[in-house]
């Protein structure tokens, strides 16, 4: 999506390819991404640094998991659901994972319509990026719900290591909260798009900045991001 | 003419983006109170971290008084003692030195020195701003919590951090402290967020990276860096803060407390301690870096010589800041690693020394032979080279497990990070700010005062922190209130004991009339002019001092060359200022 960009940044065509292009743009004034916005290059640069946060917080999960000496819960088992009759494990966070990445899928339709100045096209694919994210935090408060009505707390569990509630509660908790906020700005854009304020420039209310239409895929970057963290916390906590 | 830059001579590019839309303000209060310009922004952040700072330093006093005279001060127990130290360890680090270098010089100078009107979003800056003041305040807040502050040591070690038997355990002192760093990080990313695209996608026409002068790239790698490490803390304040109010057990391992069996158990305060060094080792590189770089242009500007090796210096520093992310452990040599850890940490950090002495090399190759001038930023610098230079040497002793083991936790560790993280950059503070302040009030700063100034902080931080390195030697150990009686400390070490509290306390007399300075000559300085100094960079080239909101007119400048065009053969002057056109333009020189 080089040539995305709207105001007027995109990149001069002369540039070489390749390597040698990199080099060419480092070398430069002005800018060493050209065809970046400044805000697209700080949402890039926040993600760096959020990443850095959630791996902190998997090595030190991993940390604890390893060096404990009681038995570890056995995911399976604790984060199975009883449905008719039978136990099935990991269905709950199966679907939850379906959810969140159907989302991203809606995240990034909604940029493409975004670019095409489809209005109408675009509020609905952010409302229903919203709603799958509401829906994972919800089904993420149920499972907690379950969880806690079972004896899980962040200082203990009936069955193992006390470090699998705290770093369950921890991590998942602070994913929500990513995920919480997500859903609250992509109402906030979504909203936006739908009074056309990326149109004729409106004035964001604390900046008094003029947006555009690049706000909604600095929005799905954040999104994204989000979804992709959520692959390696399901892959360390659930199916480890 | 050297030019770091190749094909200076081709045609400057047209601007890629457009004008930066400014916030107007539009009556007192976002003027000057919620304003969204960096220089105000600036000035907030410099003068709130002063006055913290300011804490900090009577709070060494209060220490050194009991050191030098214990058992005389009755209202400093040994309780007191520990939060004395504690606080003054966290706000020099942290409160003061972090958010002056980057929040202070970083928001004035980076968009002065790359040609741009301002950070790249202004609002953001701002509340940066306000969520440092609230992390200070609630910083200070835990001076009255009941119970006081917490007295674990900057480093908040556990088990004991939390502890009853520790100053601010069990009472509000070390979650206040908690919240304070948590808020601080947020704050921080706000404003690095921006120091970082401000650099890479804001600058003038013309200003490339390898011509962007070594202040910005200090600030900016040091910026970077601080991104990637205070992360690590966050994450280990937030689980701390857990483990003291929700009962989880991440660093506390099973342990009994006054005959009880405490409910914690199979946490691991190692990874503590991995935690808080992933950040703490680069977060000396974070306060280094950005006093390498104002260093090298107080350098080069008062020795009228250009710097010596430009681009290894960019490369020295970016060098240093990735290597400071795979030495963090040789803090921990005592923690019982494992040995080959010791040997991998040991080698990775005497190779810091590398690229560290290129730099060293290269601020005494630009002095060398150049015109010298003794102005105050200059005997600064000069300082600076000195103190650096021997908190370092301390350093590589300390690197080598075998020395640092014997070493450790002694006053010879505190002697060294003060030589080299706490007096070298604060040095440098005092530098820039006798460089700067003309650029920022339009007036000089009172020599008399700042020769008086300079002589007894630099003379008087010897007097302090040399002894200490024998104490140190010697057995006395760190983090002791007082030594009573024991065979090891010599009758040398009690006299030299008072000798370093009397030094101290001249030494905090002079920061008096520093700041009294400060305030003095804001009136009563001489008019400075728009580039005293005669110096390259944008930042003197505004068209008013202060710079205007907005600070160019109408016109960006744009940039013809490096920021170290000093007495070039054939220039009519001494100085070509980056956005000079030159001969091109000027006809033959
Ligand atoms: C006049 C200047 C200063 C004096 C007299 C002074 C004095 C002291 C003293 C007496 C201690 C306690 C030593 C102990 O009992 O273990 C200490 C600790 C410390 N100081 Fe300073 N200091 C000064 C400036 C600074 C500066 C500028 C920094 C900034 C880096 C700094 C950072 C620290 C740190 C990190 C500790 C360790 C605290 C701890 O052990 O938890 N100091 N200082
Ligand atoms: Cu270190």
């Amino acid at each position: 999506m080089a040539e995305t960009t709207l105001d007027g940044t995109a990149p001069e065509q002369s540039r070489p390819a390749g390597l040698r292009g990199v080099a060419a743009d480092w070398a430069s004034d002005q800018r060493a991404f050209k065809s970046a916005s400044w805000g697209k290059a700080m949402m890039w640069i926040f993600l760096l640094s959020d990443t850095f946060i959630f791996g902190c917080f998997l090595l030190a999960y991993m940390t604890a998991r390893m060096s404990t000496t009681v038995p570890w819960p056995n995911a399976s088992e604790v984060f199975a659901l009883h449905i008719g009759g039978v136990e099935v494990p990991l269905i709950l966070i199966a679907i939850m994972t379906f959810v969140l990445i159907s989302s991203s899928g809606s995240m990034a339709i909604a940029v493409n319509f975004a670019y095409r100045r489809n209005r109408r096209a675009t509020v609905a694919l952010l409302l229903v990026t919203a709603l799958l994210g509401a829906t994972f935090v919800g089904m993420q408060a149920f499972e907690w719900t379950k969880l806690i009505s079972e004896g899980v707390r962040p200082w203990g569990n009936p069955w193992g290591a006390a470090q699998f509630g705290s770093s369950f509660f921890m991590i998942t908790g602070f994913h929500g909260t990513h995920v919480t906020f997500g859903v609250i700005f992509l109402l906030i854009v979504a909203r936006k798009v739908w009074r056309g304020d990326y149109d004729d420039g409106a004035r964001g209310f604390f900046t008094s900045r003029r947006g555009d239409y690049e706000h909604v895929e600095i929005m799905g970057l954040y999104w994204h991001f989000v979804d992709l963290v959520w692959v390696f916390i399901f892959a360390f906590f659930y199916l480890w | 003419m050297v030019d770091a830059t190749p094909h200076a001579e081709q045609g400057i590019p047209p601007a890629e983006t457009p004008e930066l839309e400014l916030y107007h303000p539009r009556g007192w209060w976002t003027t000057y109170v919620f304003s969204q310009d960096a220089k105000v922004i600036a000035i907030q952040y410099s003068g709130t971290a002063l006055a913290i700072g300011l804490v900090a330093l009577v709070l060494s006093w209060l220490m050194r008084l009991q050191l030098g005279f214990p058992g005389t001060f009755d209202f400093i127990t040994p309780e007191a003692y520990y939060q004395f130290m504690t606080m003054h360890g966290m706000i020099m680090v942290i409160y003061l030195l972090t958010a002056l270098f980057l929040g202070g010089f970083g928001n004035y100078l980076i968009p002065l020195m790359v040609g741009a009107r301002d950070m790249v979003f202004p609002y953001v800056n701002m509340l940066s701003y306000w969520i440092y003041l609230l992390a200070v305040l609630v910083l200070v807040a835990s001076f009255f919590a009941p119970g006081g502050p917490t007295g674990a040591g900057w480093t908040l070690y556990p088990p004991q951090v939390i502890l009853s038997g520790t100053p601010g355990g069990q009472g509000a002192g070390i979650v206040l402290m908690l919240v304070s760093l948590i808020l601080f990080i947020i704050g921080f990313t706000m404003g690095g967020l921006n120091y970082v695209v401000t650099v890479i996608q804001g600058r003038t026409r013309g200003m490339t990276l390898m011509r962007m002068p070594l202040t910005v790239w200090g600030i900016f790698t040091a910026t970077v860096m601080a991104l990637l490490a205070f992360p690590a803390l966050f994450v280990a304040c937030v689980m701390m803060l857990f483990d003291r109010l929700l009962g989880t057990s991440f660093f506390m391992p099973a342990l009994v407390e006054m005959g009880e069996l405490m409910s914690y158990g199979g946490g691991s305060p190692i990874l503590f301690q991995h935690l808080f060094w992933f950040f703490g080792h680069p977060e000396v590189y974070i306060v280094a870096l950005p006093a390498f770089g104002i260093v090298s242009d107080l350098i080069s500007t008062h020795a009228r010589k250009n710097i010596f090796g430009y681009r290894m210096m960019v490369w020295a520093i970016v060098i240093i800041g990735a290597l400071s992310f795979v030495v963090w452990a040789h803090h921990m040599y005592v923690s019982g690693m494992h040995p080959w850890f010791g040997f991998f940490f040991a080698t990775t950090t005497l190779i810091i020394a590398i690229p560290t002495a290129i730099k060293v090399y290269n601020w005494v190759l630009t002095l060398w032979r150049g015109d010298i001038h003794l102005t105050l930023p200059m005997l600064f610098a000069l300082a600076f080279i000195v103190t650096f230079v021997n908190g370092g040497l301390t350093g590589l002793f300390l690197g080598n497990v075998v020395v640092d083991v014997p070493l450790s936790d002694t006053m010879f560790v505190v002697a060294h990070f003060h030589m080299v993280m706490g007096v070298a950059p604060v040095l440098v503070v005092f530098g820039a700010i006798y460089h700067w302040y003309p650029k920022i009030t339009g007036r000089m700063l009172n020599e008399a005062m700042g020769q008086f100034h300079f002589w007894v902080t630099f003379v008087g931080a010897y007097a302090i922190f040399f002894p200490m390195h024998y104490v140190g030697l010697v057995g006395v150990p760190r983090r002791y209130p007082e030594l009573g009686d024991v065979a090891f400390a010599t009758d040398s070490v009690h006299s030299l004991n008072a000798f370093i509290t009397i030094a101290a306390l001249t030494v905090g007399f002079a920061q008096m009339v520093f700041l009294f300075n400060l305030v003095w000559s804001l009136r009563n300085g001489r008019e400075a002019g728009g580039n005293p100094w005669r110096a390259t960079s944008l930042e003197w080239q505004t068209p008013t001092t202060p710079p205007p909101h907005g600070n160019w007119g109408a016109e960006r400048p744009v940039v013809y060359r490096w920021a170290y065009d000093y007495s070039v053969p054939g220039a009519p002057e001494d100085f070509i200022a980056q956005n000079d056109p030159g001969s091109r333009h000027r006809g033959a020189v």
